[in-house]
């Protein structure tokens, strides 16, 4: 089954998620190093403009403020160029940021077993990646299927609460998109 | 973890079409401004005449706020016209007339139906109906929708293509399986 076997190839729960530095607009770039602190959610899809209402970014648009009350920031990546993603987010009116995996092509994709050779785009996998910098939870989906993001709040559920952070990472979630909290003093010591 | 199943099942609180024992229930999460939600109205009507009483046709709410500005406020007209009994004639209504979906429309079209409009005007400005919105949202959330129209199959998310024809093999499937 497909599912499967996709399921194998993206990079599992418990890997250290590999580092980036990719640019969500012309003159800023965002790197997974500098979110360290915050659990992240890594959202790999083919490519901008898919014709349908409610696509997969646009649903996880609606759904942001589900994922910051878990303390989580959002990051969309495709192979997409960052004028495209611009205009795309513009038209979306997406509220967080769209990197683009553009130069060299799918780099980060590979990185985190999610290039589809075949096409020249990334899978539609989905990251939860902890305040450690550890995935803690990974999912590809058939390219064709939006995955929704059920899956998504299931796994951020699974993750401990840490007392007093949720909200205050809610906070600077919404007010800075891109920037980075300093290290919460209660996640330190617990790194694998 | 199994992806795309119905979270929580079909219960009271849900508007229905149909026989609670129907053999096949199919579910709805939809977006009274998505144009895809208005093409598949019609489809659902020839789809509902076909099955007859082996289909339960039920509604649910996922308006995609942030794309469509008039979605939310729709859902809520169709929850004031359904506390006065017309939920089904409002949310007919309101898909056959995608283009005027601004609040004094709505108005209008509650109006048209013998619902005192200005007890919707007034459930839209307290936002009286937000929060079963909301519930209905976010249990699509949690079921696994993924855009607008989404179907439920007997409590399963349906992925394949929702054309008349599709859905009807889909269903008839399904009903000979649980008759």
């Amino acid at each position: 089954m497909r599912r499967g076997e996709h399921a194998s190839r993206v990079l599992a729960a418990g890997t250290r998620a590999p580092d980036f530095t990719l640019r969500a607009t012309p003159d800023q770039s965002v790197s997974l190093a500098d979110l360290r602190g915050q659990r992240v959610i890594l959202a790999f899809y083919p490519a901008d403009w898919s014709p349908v209402c409610g696509d997969q970014m646009a649903l996880y648009n609606e759904i942001l403020p589900e994922f910051h009350r878990h303390g989580a920031e959002l990051l969309g990546i495709s192979v997409d160029g960052v004028w495209c993603h611009t205009a795309f987010a513009q038209n979306r009116k997406l509220r967080f940021p769209l990197l683009s995996d553009f130069e060299p092509k799918g780099g980060v994709a590979r990185l985190y077993g999610a290039y589809r050779d075949q096409d020249g785009t990334a899978e539609r996998a989905l990251f939860v990646v902890d305040e450690e910098g550890v995935i803690r939870w990974s999912y590809c989906s058939p390219v064709g299927i939006n995955p929704g993001a059920d899956g998504i709040l299931e796994a951020l559920e699974a993750l401990p609460l840490e007392a007093g952070a949720s909200a205050d990472r809610a906070a600077a979630a919404s007010s800075t998109p891109a920037a980075a909290p300093p290290p919460n003093e209660q996640s330190a010591g617990g790194a694998p | 973890m199994s992806r795309g199943r119905l979270s929580p099942p079909v219960g009271e609180g849900d508007h229905a079409q149909g026989p609670a024992d129907a053999p096949v229930t199919l579910v709805e999460y939809g977006d009274f401004e998505c144009p895809h939600c208005g093409r598949a109205h019609p489809i659902l009507k020839r789809v509902q005449r076909r099955l007859g009483d082996r289909l339960r046709l039920v509604f649910r709410h996922f308006p995609l706020g942030e794309i469509h500005p008039h979605a939310v406020h729709a859902a809520e007209a169709a929850e004031a016209a359904g506390a006065e009994g017309k939920f089904w004639e409002m949310h007919d209504v309101i898909f056959e007339h995608q283009a005027a979906l601004d609040d004094r429309s709505l108005v209008r079209h509650a109006e048209s139906l013998g619902v005192d409009g200005a007890r919707v005007a007034r459930a839209l400005e307290t936002s009286e109906f937000e929060e079963r919105v909301r519930a209905d949202f976010m249990s699509g959330v949690r079921s696994g929708v993924n855009g607008t129209p989404t179907f439920f199959i007997s409590g399963q998310r349906f992925d394949g293509a929702w054309g008349e024809e599709e859905l009807v093999a889909a269903l008839e499937e399904e009903a000979r399986a649980h008759r």
